[in-house]
């Protein structure tokens, strides 16, 4: 009889414990079937655009917006490496990335809430171009349908960029390790997500229909 | 007595509602403060102040009941072992009035919840029913009439939403062979957010109230008085609540299963949750922008629903029923699993045509979401539409129709007791209801006649008797099935035999008459009518059955209450169910299942020789 066979006396809740592999699989189920929620969120919000403006868009400023794009699309280049870096132990990497990643999402950020986004009474100009956009809020269905879709978009924008403040943060104290950085994981996809919603956002704003 | 009073005081519960409360005066002295600064002055009850303190204030009441430290404490870094069983020198009733994690505690922390919130909506409907018992206005204003009527349909929605996550947290876990769900903190969060949900949409009526109804149709939301800002948003946060449990439903019925249990060999209560789960999870979604738009335009003056600024008012009602219509499945797909899964224990044969009573919980999900602009025929929607929606609607006959087939099948040469306990009766009851329901839909989904029936009393009969037969009824036959289970007593038969044969011919009556009423001309979400319809008599029956139907629900409380003090405790398994959670002790351990079970046979397979569901699997050597 092995020593283990005599500790038949197990601690109750220790002896339920889900095991970590069904738990890294639930939560990767789980992530994905929010995602797929926000999908019908971010659907509805899609269906109103076409709904309320047609064959039509507002005047915005297509050099702010395609800049905003490209930043966000090239962040998620870098929350790739993060969790590569993640992945392989590569600390250093997995930080430097996150770091980079969080900061071209709030490059964005500001990018479409300050700059976009006419609310807080800025003009100005660079190079001939004109920093700052027209479109108010109380600019009939444009001025809603705008504010409300890359409200909602910034905001998941904003929440990625906390958790990604929050893993980097993580990350410094070293909580994530090779074999366990579930967190980093769902940060990533978590971000790219909101990419690929911005992917389908940015055409429907500011390249279809006829400028009104 | 005074122990007890310094465990509720100092309960999550009572901590949530004082947080919600100082969150809200907060949210609101916030708003005021910033235009303070800027020199404006706040009136009382200034709207935008009232919608952002609103918002704020779920957030105080999940942070101040603690529902909300394990995950900041993960935020920080920290591993946090669930906490498992009654803290220490507390009372066991204590886990109730507190976050607990336990599936079997939330289970019945929402079970409880429902009840009460159901006695609130019933109030408010016998309220205005004894209203229309009369032509005339006799002890109402208009404004308060429509209040109430707008609060009873939201308040039973929030209601069965929580009897839904009763029957759903409660079983699932259960049924599937799980210690717990697959996110029990998630699984907290979903309960405790529902409650200042509901907190809001009560305050909405003590704040002016609404006359928008449940549906809160554009533009009609925009010019309605305050209260309508805090019955969308309560609505709104609801929806937490519901994305939320869905999601862990999922997970769980996927990755916690028993071992040998395949799809096909789970139970139908968990087909009809993962079915209802889908819809909850995507659906919810298109409503909360429906919501959110509407609020935004009354606080922030985004424009998307008045026709003055360019909005299209009919885009409310879709992003609306696109989740509205499926939600009723949400409540009916549970509540139908449940009939399916009692009748053959009473009839003691196989479920007749398990497999397709299985998809046809999804058959009825999927068709669910193709049909929601029926209600929506006479709003002035593209013409095109009609059609297509009309033919989609009659297809929701195809899979309900597999669903009576089998019980009818069911029951056909069963050996159902002469002398049928109270969940059988239940269970019938809810076909015979369901029936009448169903029946009467099909008309209203035809064009032509909808045309006429549209916003009548007509449609508040069918819709009340598909609730009750897809919903009510099931639920309290799952409550005395169950009852035993839960709190390890019998409940008192005799009560529930009461409860029953007051409640069903009270509904027959009440839900014919509504319909009968509206075939006469009596239009809905109406306070007054003209004598010369001839229809006061029915509305005085409507009015009495209502009353009936109340008075047995209270019996059914007291007969909860009551029986768990002084009925003996039950037998383990009263029912001779071959469902796992009937093999175990009552009420269930802490971790349900001492020795895991394996699954070997199909679950409903009644009354057929030598026929096996579930063995116990040895206890694995541990160690080596």
């Amino acid at each position: 009889m092995s020593a283990a066979t005599v500790q038949t006396t197990h601690d109750e809740a220790h002896g339920h414990e889900v095991p970590y592999a069904t738990q890294i699989r639930s939560n990767r189920l789980g992530l994905w079937l929010f995602l797929f929620s926000e999908l019908f969120l971010f659907g509805a919000l899609f269906t109103s655009r076409f709904v309320l403006w047609g064959n039509t868009r507002p005047d915005l400023s297509q050099e702010v917006g395609l800049l905003a794009t490209g930043v966000l699309l090239l962040s998620s280049y870098f929350m790739y490496r993060s969790e590569t870096g993640a992945a392989y132990g590569d600390q250093k990497r997995f930080l430097r990335s996150a770091l980079i990643a969080a900061l071209m999402g709030l490059l964005f950020f500001i990018m479409v809430v300050v700059m976009e986004w006419n609310v807080f009474g800025l003009s100005g100009s660079l190079f001939g171009i004109e920093l700052f956009g027209h479109l108010k809020p109380s600019d009939g269905v444009y001025g809603g349908v705008f504010y409300a879709m890359t409200g909602m978009h910034a905001l998941h924008v904003l929440s990625g960029i906390v958790l990604i403040l929050i893993i980097w943060w993580n990350g410094r104290r070293g909580v994530f390790t090779p074999e366990r950085h579930w967190g980093v994981e769902a940060t990533a996809i978590y971000w790219h997500y909101v990419d690929v919603v911005w992917i389908f956002f940015y055409p429907a704003l500011y390249l279809m229909g006829q400028p009104a | 007595m005074l122990r007890t009073l310094k465990i509720l005081l100092t309960s999550a519960l009572t901590k949530g509602l004082v947080g919600q409360f100082v969150a809200w005066a907060l949210g609101y002295g916030f708003i005021a403060g910033l235009r303070a600064l800027r020199g404006m002055p706040t009136p009382w009850l200034y709207e935008p102040a009232v919608a952002f303190g609103a918002i704020v204030s779920f957030i105080g009441f999940l942070l101040a009941a603690g529902v909300l430290t394990d995950w900041l404490k993960w935020v920080v870094g920290k591993r946090t072992p669930l906490r498992h069983g009654t803290p220490e020198g507390k009372p066991e009733w204590s886990r109730y009035v507190n976050v607990d994690y336990n599936h079997k505690v939330i289970g019945i922390q929402y079970g409880i919840s429902a009840i009460l919130v159901l006695l609130v909506g019933g109030i408010f409907a016998i309220i205005f029913r004894i209203e229309l018992a009369q032509p005339g206005m006799q002890w109402l204003t208009n404004d308060q009439f429509n209040t109430l009527f707008s609060a009873h349909g939201i308040v039973m929605i929030a209601s069965i939403l929580l009897g839904v996550g009763a029957m759903v947290n409660y079983l699932v876990p259960l049924m599937i062979g799980a210690s717990d769900m697959a996110f029990p903190r998630l699984n907290a969060f979903s309960y405790w957010v529902s409650l200042p949900a509901v907190v809001l949409i009560l305050a909405g009526m003590a704040v002016g109230g609404w006359d928008t109804g449940w549906v809160g149709y554009s533009t009609l939301s925009l010019r309605a008085p305050l209260g309508v800002v805090l019955f969308l948003l309560g609505f709104w946060i609801n929806g937490f609540s519901s994305i939320a449990s869905s999601i862990n439903m999922l997970v769980t019925a996927t990755t916690m299963r028993a071992k040998g249990m395949t799809l096909f060999r789970m139970p139908i209560v968990v087909w009809g949750a993962a079915a209802a789960s889908i819809i909850q999870l995507t659906a919810t979604q298109t409503v909360g922008v429906a919501l959110t738009m509407t609020v935004a335009e009354r606080v922030l003056g985004l424009n998307f629903f008045d026709p003055n600024g360019g909005g299209n008012p009919i885009l409310y009602q879709h992003l609306f029923w696109f989740y509205s219509h499926p939600v009723v499945y949400v409540f009916v797909l549970p509540g139908l699993s449940i009939i399916s899964e009692l009748l053959p224990v009473y009839a003691r044969k196989p479920l007749f045509g398990y497999r397709w009573v299985a998809l046809s919980s999804f058959g009825i999900a999927l068709v669910g979401f193709l049909v929601w602009a029926h209600h929506m025929f006479t709003s002035g929607m593209a013409d095109v539409l009609r059609m297509p929606f009309m033919f989609s609607t009659m297809l929701v006959a195809v899979p309900t129709g597999v669903k009576f087939f089998s019980w009818v099948a069911t029951i056909w040469e069963g050996k159902l007791p002469k002398n049928p306990p109270t969940p059988l009766l239940f269970v019938l009851g809810a076909i015979s209801v369901f029936l009448i329901g169903g029946v009467t839909g099909p008309i209203l989904g035809t064009i032509p006649t909808d045309l006429h029936l549209h916003d009548s009393y007509w449609i508040v009969g069918h819709f009340h008797a598909t609730m009750f037969g897809g919903y009510i009824f099931p639920f309290f036959a799952a409550l005395y099935y169950w009852y035993p289970k839960v709190s390890g007593h019998m409940y008192k038969e005799r009560l529930g035999k009461i409860h029953f044969w007051l409640m069903l011919p009270a509904f027959w009556v009440m839900s014919i008459g509504q319909m009968s009423v509206g075939l006469l001309g009596m239009r809905r979400r109406v306070a007054d009518y003209d004598p010369a319809l001839g229809i006061t008599t029915t509305q005085v029956l409507i009015t009495l059955a209502a009353l009936v139907i109340g008075w047995s629900v209270l019996i059914m409380v007291y007969n909860f209450i009551s029986s768990a003090r002084s009925q003996p405790v039950a037998e383990t398994n009263p029912w001779r169910s071959r469902s796992p959670e009937w093999q175990i002790p009552s009420p269930v351990p802490e971790f349900n299942y001492d020795v895991p079970f394996e699954v070997v046979g199909e679950p409903y397979d009644y009354g057929l020789a030598g026929s096996v569901y579930t063995r116990n699997l040895a206890p694995a050597p541990s160690g080596d």
